[in-house]
């Protein structure tokens, strides 16, 4: 029976690091909403997050919306529909497209940084020292990232919409000769607010999964340079992957029966 | 320390384990106030366990830990930051904040803390970094960009700015050139008695013992084995702290060596 003991061990270890991150979760969140809120390090991290975001979310949006466009026309210029190719556009980028690639992008360059600098704040005993100076580690260190990447990436989220459906536009007018007014007219057609605002709840769930997986693998990160590495991996790999699961979670939520 | 009044810091029966392996085993152990005492011991005895424990940063399973007679185990919320308000540290790696110019560190338990006006806490700042030694350009410098010694001093300029009633010093001497280990041993000595503060300080290193304590406590397999005046240490027919003091390899003190 002996061959059953590792499965035994795995799962236990995932019991416990499941019950150990629901407890990080719930200090952390718990601490967002009890004074004092340190105002300066959460625009610090939105700028971080969001402003220094803006060039590679951009051009993964650009880029996601010109390939998007090619691929629509040809495959609908098969039965004629190459009138959809806008609508297809503007419906992708803003329900799916915009918040998963952004949330992904945001994963591997803030995630992995947030991982980063707080496992090295571990392992210099830099986070104990703020506990001698009087200053919760949680309110500190996590409770502004978490603040910072829950709303910063809806707007991070917004403007990867508008890149996303302007590769799309560009793509469909400059190379396949579509008219621009019809590109236009035919966007807002099928357009609702409910379109982009699902994506825009997506962005704040993406944002805060990011923040908090960076925080908790760098926050408990042990073993010095080798330890900080293995947080910046476990935060960049559990980031995405919650992403990937979460979406599937809220797409069925949010267009229940729609 | 007074007849009547309670110790500044007082253990009794703590311990504490990681996993199965029991660091502290029923560590008992009084300071008074203003008196400076000393733990030695050898790598992974748990010296850094025992201060992180007495502020709280790790919980200990079992005993007491009281500072001005209070127990201290368990406390949180407002409670656990006024017993944080008495303690300064200087860490083994002065564990300065990278992301902060130095004086910003020095100030830091004064602005976020006690929220002393940024104009006021920038020169209290200054003035602890003279007291330390380091010039006003230092302030506006990174950690980054100091040397091992004056990140050392910047460190204990930060864990006295506020004014601390108590003091910890982890391994202040680790890594520093002898000349400035005893520059740091003296500073140590000369603001502890500026301040009056009461310290508890742990290293291995027997120069930088003998010049800042007033008490000598040795740590070894999660036990006190000893205790007394700084004066008895060559003396006190303890084969273990004989061994230790004069840092020979055989004796009753055996390293976990592994053959390969």
């Amino acid at each position: 029976m002996n061959f059953l003991a590792p499965i035994g061990r795995t799962f236990l270890n995932f019991l416990a690091s499941t019950g150990h991150l629901a407890y990080f979760t719930s200090r952390s969140v718990s601490h967002c909403f009890r004074r004092p809120l340190y105002f300066g390090a959460i625009l610090r991290q939105m700028v971080d997050i969001g402003y220094y975001s803006l060039p590679v979310v951009g051009l993964t949006a650009l880029f996601t919306g010109m390939v998007l466009a090619l691929q629509s026309h040809s495959g609908f210029s098969r039965f004629d529909a190459e009138s959809a190719i806008p609508t297809v556009v503007v419906l992708s980028i803003t329900r799916e497209l915009g918040p998963v690639m952004a949330g992904l992008m945001v994963a591997g360059r803030i995630g992995a940084a947030i991982a980063a600098e707080l496992g090295t704040m571990r392992v210099t005993e830099q986070i104990d020292a703020l506990t001698t100076l009087s200053t919760n580690p949680y309110k500190y260190l996590i409770v502004p990232r978490l603040l910072a990447g829950t709303l910063t990436l809806p707007l991070l989220v917004l403007v990867a919409d508008i890149v996303g459906v302007f590769g799309g536009f560009l793509v469909c007018v400059y190379r396949l000769k579509f008219n621009a007014a019809n590109f236009i007219s035919q966007s807002w057609q099928y357009l609702e607010w409910r379109d982009v605002s699902s994506g825009l709840w997506k962005a704040a769930a993406f944002g805060f999964i990011v923040a908090l997986m960076g925080c908790y693998n760098g926050f408990n990160s042990k073993g010095g340079a080798q330890g900080v590495g293995a947080a910046t991996t476990n935060a960049v790999v559990s980031a995405s992957i919650m992403i990937l699961i979460t979406n599937y979670l809220l797409t069925g939520i949010l267009f229940a029966g729609k | 320390m007074l007849e009547n009044s309670p110790p500044k810091i007082e253990l009794t029966a703590v311990t504490k384990s990681f996993g199965e392996k029991e660091v502290l085993r029923g560590i008992d152990l009084k300071i008074g106030k203003a008196e400076s005492v000393v733990v030695i011991g050898g790598s992974g005895t748990g010296k850094s366990v025992l201060l992180k424990s007495i502020l709280s940063i790790m919980q200990p399973e079992s005993g007491s830990i009281k500072i001005d007679g209070e127990e201290t185990i368990g406390l949180s919320g407002q409670k656990r930051d006024v017993h944080l308000n008495k303690f300064g540290m200087l860490f083994q790696g002065a564990a300065l904040f990278d992301s902060l110019p130095v004086w910003q560190n020095v100030a830091f338990k004064l602005l976020r803390a006690h929220q002393v006006p940024r104009k006021e806490a920038k020169d209290r700042a200054m003035a602890t970094l003279a007291s330390v030694g380091l010039s006003a350009d230092v302030g506006e410098l990174f950690p980054a960009e100091l040397s091992g010694g004056m990140q050392k001093r910047v460190g204990l300029a930060r864990a006295i700015a506020a004014r601390p009633e108590i003091i910890f010093f982890d391994e202040p001497t680790t890594g520093l050139d002898p000349i400035m280990a005893d520059v740091i041993n003296e500073l140590i000595v000369k603001c502890v008695r500026e301040l009056g503060a009461t310290t508890l300080s742990i290293t291995h290193d027997m120069a930088s013992a003998r010049k800042i304590a007033d008490r000598i406590a040795m740590l070894h397999e999660g036990h006190i084995i000893w205790e007394g005046p700084k004066s008895d240490v060559d003396h006190s027919g303890n084969p273990y702290v004989d061994q230790f003091i004069h840092g020979r390899a055989d004796g009753p003190i055996k390293m976990q060596v592994r053959k390969i």
